[in-house]
């Protein structure tokens, strides 16, 4: 473990150790991985009522130029030239071998992009998008914070504390005053449930996350529960369920790649992402849901019924909400149907469990 | 009662140690929401992995603080994990196990040691 000098610290470092939170080194950062409540009830609360996570360990990236979005899509599947303004869409950075490099979120502001990308990749990110980008400026917002307020009873607490935001839908930003702090929010988040992702200027982040904390629906969450709840809600987690050995289409995120992209082709792994779309793929990304009680986690061995090694978990522990474990992995795509009996070997011991359709706790979005 | 460096606790009677986690153990862990144990009959060696206890983040090893053959495991942990939460040096027990060598007590903590060694964690 490193030491806690030579951690970084977001601006709501101060706030999370005054609310008792229980700090570990994460990316990085020094970091909340669960408040006094434990991550047991932050988990609950946050599908019953609203949690406030920091995520200001992400960064947080300016692409300008009006060819942002053409030159964004040199690195990326996505179709960022068909993106609405102030619609924000989901995609990967590819290697040439279309393994992912890292996962984004990317807004289109118009004059510029604006990208949220995982903070242990971030420097890497950045440098790939320097090094390979044409026409752009390329600004890494180091002087901002980002937190997401997440339940269903967010929308009620920005209808209080930024009226008018509440007809944003899922996927969209928009520049909001929240408890009078100007903010840039996005109706979107990695939890499965509705809420915002809210940047802000570092100088203001702790102002606004206290008045958020101060409506009764809303308490801190930290990293255990953000985990569980991506993890009920289906959402990959790069570095575990996707990475540079893993491709779009082997992750399940074939979706990532529309028709255009798919005709037209340039970006790194292109070849690679059609082969394995017409041949179909060896393993597929699929959820996995344990028959007994038993967790099964990270790196447990998939094997079919017969004893044979199919697979590896690549994600997965106790599920608050669905009340048992819950896990997501790849399996050989022969058994990758849902519904299919295999086992994991938990320590050695084979135990049943069947391939499950993800989420395990259905979406909660704002479609409008 | 006596406690290892690993946070097990042992309370023997007649000859029969029962063997759990800490409370402060259980504290550092959190919900506590599987737990795995041994059979009955299996001969455990103090220091040895002897249970794993699972909370919503994390597997842990439970190592057995005495050497002794399982003669009992808590069965209401399988419906009830919880209870090493609520109760860890009493109905949160793990297993019962014949002692191998009584002597081997003599290396574990009183409570106040104990008290004066996790306090020494922080």
């Amino acid at each position: 473990m490193a030491e806690p000098g030579t951690l970084k610290t977001t601006p709501l470092n101060a706030l999370h150790r005054s609310l008792g939170a229980k700090m570990v080194p994460f990316a990085g950062y020094d970091m909340p991985v669960q408040y006094p409540m434990g991550i047991m009830a932050e988990h609950l609360h946050t599908r019953a009522q609203a949690g406030l996570f920091d995520v200001s360990h992400m960064g947080q990236v300016r692409i300008a130029g009006k060819d942002a979005a053409k030159q964004l899509e040199t690195l990326v599947p996505g179709d960022y030239q068909a993106l609405g303004l102030n619609r924000t869409k989901y995609s990967v950075l590819l290697d040439d071998k279309a393994g992912i490099l890292d996962d984004l979120m990317a807004t289109n502001r118009g004059d510029h992009l604006f990208v949220v990308v995982n903070a242990s990749n971030k420097d890497a990110d950045v440098a790939r998008m320097r090094e390979r980008l044409k026409g752009v400026g390329i600004e890494y917002l180091e002087d901002r914070a980002l937190m997401a307020l997440q339940g269903p009873a967010a929308k009620a607490v920005m209808a209080k504390l930024s009226p008018g935001s509440t007809d944003m839908v899922f996927l969209s930003i928009r520049d909001l005053k929240i408890a009078g702090i100007d903010c840039i929010a996005t109706r979107s988040g990695y939890t499965g449930e509705d809420g915002w992702e809210i940047s802000v200027a570092a100088r203001d982040a702790e102002a606004l996350a206290r008045a958020l904390l101060t409506e009764p629906q809303v308490k801190p969450i930290g990293l255990g529960a953000r985990d569980s709840l991506r993890l009920e809600a289906g959402l990959c987690l790069h570095g575990n369920d996707i990475g540079p050995d893993t491709t779009p289409i082997e992750a399940d995120l074939a979706w990532t790649v529309n028709k255009r992209r798919r005709e037209q082709g340039g970006f790194p792994g292109h070849a690679v992402v059609m082969k394995q779309l017409k041949e179909c793929v060896a393993r597929k990304r699929v959820g996995i849901k344990p028959e007994d009680k038993a967790p099964a986690r990270g790196h447990t061995p998939i094997a079919d019924m017969s004893g044979a090694v199919i697979g590896e978990i690549t994600s997965g522990g106790f599920g608050p909400t669905v009340g048992g474990p819950v896990a997501m992995g790849y399996v050989a795509t022969a058994h990758a149907a849902a519904g299919t009996s295999v086992q994991t070997i938990v320590r050695g011991t084979p135990r049943p469990a069947k391939v499950a359709t993800l989420p395990f706790v259905q979406h909660n979005y704002h479609r409008g | 009662m006596r406690f290892s460096k690993d946070h097990e606790w042992v309370r023997v009677e007649g000859g029969v140690a029962t063997v759990g986690i800490t409370t402060y153990a259980q504290e550092q862990l959190g919900d506590v929401v599987f737990v795995e144990l041994p059979a009955v009959g299996k001969k455990v060696k103090a220091g040895e992995e002897a249970a794993v206890v699972e909370s919503v983040k994390a597997a842990s090893e439970v190592y057995a603080p005495i050497s002794g053959e399982v003669t009992e495991v808590n069965s209401a942990l399988a419906d009830t994990p919880a209870l090493v939460n609520e109760d860890a040096e009493g109905k949160g027990w793990f297993m019962k196990l014949k002692l191998a060598d009584a002597k081997e007590l003599d290396a574990l903590m009183d409570a106040a040691a104990y008290k004066t060694y996790t306090e020494g964690l922080h």
